[in-house]
């Protein structure tokens, strides 16, 4: 089908919205991380982001649940978006006394996604990593049991990625 | 080593979970799942913001409206609409209702695991009245795609407030004869206190959510800790246990009901004649920019992380299921129990396959 031609509309921003807990954190995560620290602090709507580099995850997370500032005790989602040239690794955190929230991010090249595991630094990440392992194929490293979870084994492919097809590929 | 399901009557879905033993005592236990995975999350970037909503009543089938509701607030949130007063407390009676429906089939089920047959004909009694009441305004016993990006589909029948108050009633009494049928009961009892005990930082480190993190004593709802909607305007109670065993999450349910059922008397009272549904485009098209919504459905945390690119579907959406979550703490719960008591132990995080393979 021909496409048409017309002007591609011009697409807005999400305007930023923080409370105040989330100036605050904000602050705070500029101060801990100001120096000897390769991340950058953003916002995403209401929430503050971190993005760090892919090693530094565990050293980052721990700190972040540990330090009684920050208090991050609950991951409360882990998830995986591909933007074709990269993969962005979302950790959404919480903390349950505090009751302020983050959310960690961290890019990998999708031909060699590695990820160093977090199940020590929270459980809950076992699930989650087996997950996106099984529909984006980012590695784990560390992850001690990384077999298919929602797919049955033998499945060729990353479903979860914008390359796999909506439909005409094989069913089994 | 003995294998369980997929096809077992007490797994409540298609669950596969492989357990060894030693004599009668469980040494390890292997949950398997992914029967039911029909890959929603993919599917919503290929359907409108509209479309994607009938995508989220098939996740946790027993509680739509809650995941309609995720969805919707995600969508609203990223565009910045502001959802009419009236839509708010349908919503608000909508859902909660929704959970006193999820709990009673909860109720009926998990009397059954223990083996009581009764509790199972009195759960379903109810639920089956809130469903006709669903029937009677979205049109569907359950699949209601009632909720819309900025309101809700349709005003409420003439005749919602009188059906609606001879079903409080009913439930109100309702509620008091389940409790009073199962919950002191002797043999059930036996079979469920301390048994699959968590404490709460366990169930915090698993990210267990809703019920069977308040069992273990965690005063954690997101309806308190990060009040979406008009939640801020009731008085209403957080019921918690404190041993974290399975009775502890059965009576949470139990008294659960009884809180949804006093915020729905006062969202009826508070309501007022008004707007339904805020002045949208039909084809919703956010702003480029990515949002993270929690909400407090009856399986604990229902967060919806959604990123769009501007255009008129959504570029990703990833649905955190509290079920997924709970059921990794299963593996935990398990260890050193006997193996009579696995049924009894899974029975109690209450999970719902739809959400948990998504």
């Amino acid at each position: 089908m021909a496409q048409r031609h017309r002007r591609e509309p011009e697409i807005p921003l999400a305007k930023e919205a923080l409370d105040a807990k989330g100036e605050s954190l904000t602050a705070l995560v500029n101060e801990v991380f100001s120096e000897g620290h390769d991340v950058e602090v953003g916002v995403a709507v209401d929430e503050v982001t971190l993005t760090v580099q892919p090693t530094s995850l565990p050293d980052i997370c721990r700190l972040l649940r540990d330090d009684p500032r920050f208090d991050f005790d609950y991951l409360r989602c882990l998830s995986v978006v591909d933007y074709e040239d990269r993969l962005e690794v979302n950790y959404h955190l919480f903390s349950l006394d505090k009751r302020h929230k983050l959310v960690v991010k961290a890019n990998v090249s999708p031909d060699d996604p590695v990820v160093p595991s977090l199940i020590d630094v929270w459980r809950g990440a076992n699930w989650y990593e087996r997950e996106s392992h099984d529909l984006f194929g980012v590695s784990f490293a560390g992850h001690p049991n990384l077999v298919p979870l929602l797919l049955y084994e033998g499945f060729e492919g990353f479903p979860g990625r914008k390359n796999f097809p909506f439909h005409d590929y094989d069913e089994w | 080593m003995i294998n369980m399901g997929p096809q077992h009557p007490s797994t409540h879905g298609v669950f596969r979970l492989v357990i060894w033993v030693d004599g009668e005592r469980i040494v390890k236990a292997e949950p398997h799942i992914g029967y039911l995975h029909r890959g929603s999350e993919k599917l919503c970037e290929d359907e409108l913001y509209s479309q994607v909503i009938t995508l989220f009543d098939r996740l946790d089938y027993v509680a739509n409206l809650n995941c309609e509701l995720a969805f919707c607030m995600a969508v609203e949130k990223l565009m910045e609409i502001e959802v009419p007063e009236r839509a708010q407390y349908i919503r608000t009676i909508f859902c909660e209702l929704n959970r006193i429906a999820s709990h009673m089939l909860f109720y009926g089920v998990y009397g059954m695991d223990a083996g009581a047959v009764t509790p199972i004909l009195y759960g379903f009694r109810e639920r089956e009245r809130i469903q006709s009441l669903f029937e009677s305004v979205t049109g569907a016993r359950m699949m209601h795609n009632y909720f819309r990006v900025g309101g809700v589909n349709e005003e409420l029948p003439d005749d919602f407030e009188q059906r609606l108050s001879k079903l409080t009633d009913g439930l109100k009494q309702g509620i008091d004869e389940c409790d009073g049928l199962l919950s002191q009961n002797e043999m059930f009892l036996a079979r469920t206190k301390g048994i699959g005990t968590i404490s709460g930082p366990d169930a915090i480190a698993f990210g267990v959510t809703g019920p069977a993190l308040r069992a273990s004593g965690v005063l954690e709802d997101v309806r308190i800790s990060e009040p979406y909607g008009i939640y801020d305007r009731f008085d209403y109670g957080i019921p918690t246990g404190s041993q974290g065993d399975c009775w502890d999450r059965y009576y949470v349910r139990v008294e659960e009901m009884r809180q949804s059922l006093s915020i729905i008397d006062q969202a009826v009272n508070q309501m007022e004649a008004g707007e339904i549904l805020a002045n949208v485009r039909r084809i919703a098209r956010p702003p480029k920019g990515e949002v993270y919504i929690r909400t407090e459905s009856p399986r604990g945390d229902f967060g919806v992380f959604l990123v769009s690119d501007g255009t008129d579907k959504p570029y990703r959406v990833k649905v955190r299921a509290p079920s997924f979550c709970n059921l990794q703490a299963l593996q935990h719960m398990l260890r050193e129990a006997y193996i009579a008591d696995a049924v009894i132990i899974l029975g109690s995080i209450d999970i719902v396959l739809g959400e948990v393979d998504r």
